[in-house]
């Protein structure tokens, strides 16, 4: 657990860049600390490991003070991500993995074993190990920044912007592998970064900072979602929060219709042989040989924004959904949907 | 021509020995002085202009000057080689001050932050990832510095101790080509191999410099 003990930061020309903050970062979860340029996420990351020390306040990682610490073993001890991997231009790749096992003085020879184990895990081809980081694409880059960060198994890490210098293609691929590797690590993680969908998308915990360095919440991304404490985090949150917080819900609480329910329609479904659904014909449509495509189907392990975009584009305003076999074992009406939707949020308001 | 090379080549041998000693002492020495001078420079940033303004004037003074002057400042002969080699000195630090100083700041500074961020102590990082990755740079400013030193030592001649230079000294004497051609053709080839062994030096010690290039090409 890493606490923020009444942490502020005050710099000698009189800015405020972190203003009274106490908060409290659980083991083993993911919490991203989010929030527009200058409202002091970045200052209080630095924090845990000392490359900015509070003006006044605590910082503790499990209930010990960072202050009483030697720097440099402490920082040996927190793993370490930042924008563009930082990593070192005239070391090999697994040279850079072992960067902080050579620091404590593990063998050379494990060390390297490591180093090849974790490319694996981060999933880079141990065929890269002796090539030199400018030799990578930045997304290669970026998965040697967290293999080295994790070199030394440390149980906290901090993460500064770690996928904001690459596409957004190869963004949402790294983002997907990450929250793999962390259900499997459970390591204690901080991650700054100034996107709101990826804190949503990445957080256990999400802490919405402000400008002038306060923080404004600090909530479950669905409780941030569902709840923003003021009009701040709402706006920040985004307008389309309804929508995003639709991604907590799975589809499996549906009530869905029989095929049956668009068996006399004008518009028709048409399935292979399998069952499997092929697309829609009817008027303006296309024909039983080559129908119109559903624009696809889900299943109850899927989310309902999923199922909410499929009815939007779905070329008939209806949504097949589908078995583990991809066979199709029933439609919902983009109507009965919002009804369903609808009934959904009154629960939520009102439990009772 | 040939002739003269069969009678002098105890003299020629002489000349460029004393050549080679005279520019590459004055190399050895500027680096070991110029290291921690450029990285003061970089690490506290007040001294940066002054030192680089000192080193920037230093290296403008003419060097006939600087022999000239350099024994009523240090007490010594004017004819002694030290008298070469100390104004050579100047200069090499002169000009590498400024080489190491780039090169230093030539490291991404995000690199050194997670540098630190992971954990190296001061002295540690500077050793093994500031310099390191400073190294092109300051090996181009070495070659610069030894191949001037090299040709820069002819100087000498006109005070008595100048290496190969003397032989150019002679040749005018004696109204006699073949000395000065010999002349020139050594201290050309030595400064052609001194570089040439820089160049080897540093393909074997920056190998990562290569591979950026091929990315490149």
């Amino acid at each position: 657990m890493i606490t923020f003990e009444g942490v502020s930061k005050v710099y000698p020309d009189g800015t405020v860049a972190v203003e009274r903050l106490d908060m409290e970062l659980p083991t083993g979860e993911l919490t991203v600390l989010v929030g527009p340029s200058g409202c002091g996420k970045t200052t209080s990351l630095r924090m845990i490991n000392r490359m900015v020390t509070p003006s006044t306040g605590r910082v503790l990682i499990d209930g010990v003070d960072v202050a009483g610490q030697d720097e440099a073993l402490l920082r040996r001890g927190i793993g370490y991500v930042i924008q563009a991997a930082g990593l070192f231009p005239h070391r090999t790749i697994v040279e850079n993995i072992m960067t902080v096992p050579a620091l404590v003085g593990t063998s050379k020879k494990k060390a390297r074993a490591t180093a090849v184990e974790l490319m694996e895990r981060v999933g880079l081809t141990p065929s890269l190990a002796d090539r030199y980081p400018v030799q990578l694409s930045g997304g290669q880059q970026q998965r040697v920044g967290v293999a080295r960060a994790l070199a030394a198994d440390p149980p906290v890490m901090i993460m500064d912007e770690p996928f904001s210098a690459v596409d957004p293609i190869v963004r949402e691929g790294l983002q997907a592998e990450f929250l793999r590797l962390q259900r499997d690590l459970g390591k204690t993680i901080a991650m700054v970064t100034h996107d709101i969908d990826e804190a949503i998308k990445l957080g256990d915990n999400v802490a919405v900072f402000q400008e002038g360095g306060r923080l404004a919440q600090f909530a479950t991304p669905r409780e941030l979602l569902a709840n923003p404490a003021d009009d701040f985090v709402a706006g920040f949150v985004g307008r389309d929060r309804g929508f995003r917080s639709l991604s907590f819900d799975s589809a499996a609480g549906l009530d869905v219709a029989p095929l049956s329910e668009v068996a006399g329609g004008p518009e028709q479904l048409v399935l292979d042989e399998a069952g499997r659904p092929l697309g829609w014909t009817g008027p303006g449509l296309g024909s039983t040989a080559s129908p119109t495509p559903t624009g696809g189907a889900f299943q109850v392990t899927d989310s309902l924004r999923l199922v909410t975009d499929l009815a939007i584009t779905s070329p008939v305003g209806v949504v097949v959904r589908v078995d583990e076999h991809g066979v199709a074992d029933g439609v919902i009406r983009h109507t009965a949907l919002m009804q369903q939707l609808e009934a959904r949020r009154r629960r939520e308001v009102d439990p009772a | 021509m040939i002739q003269y090379l069969q009678n002098n080549v105890a003299v020629i041998q002489a000349a460029l020995s004393q050549h080679v000693f005279l520019a590459l002492v004055p190399v050895l020495i500027g680096i070991v002085v110029s290291l921690p001078v450029g990285y003061l420079a970089v690490r506290f940033g007040f001294l940066y202009h002054p030192l680089l303004n000192l080193s920037g004037i230093l290296y403008a003074v003419p060097s006939i000057a600087l022999i000239v002057l350099v024994p009523t400042i240090v007490g010594i002969r004017i004819l002694s080689p030290l008298n070469i080699i100390i104004a050579l000195t100047v200069y090499t630090v002169a000009l590498l001050v400024r080489v190491v100083a780039d090169g230093l700041k030539s490291v991404d500074p995000l690199v050194t932050e997670a540098a630190s961020a992971m954990g190296y102590r001061r002295l540690r990082r500077l050793v093994s990832v500031e310099l390191p990755i400073a190294l092109p740079v300051m090996l181009a400013g070495l070659r610069v510095a030894t191949v001037a030193n090299v040709s820069l030592v002819s100087v000498g001649a006109l005070i008595g101790v100048g290496g190969l230079g003397a032989l150019f000294t002679r040749g005018q004497q004696l109204d006699y080509a073949p000395p000065i051609v010999v002349g020139i053709v050594l201290s050309v080839l030595l400064a052609a191999v001194c570089d040439g062994i820089i160049v080897l030096v540093q393909r074997r010690v920056t190998p990562w410099t290569r591979a950026a290039e091929r990315i490149a090409a």
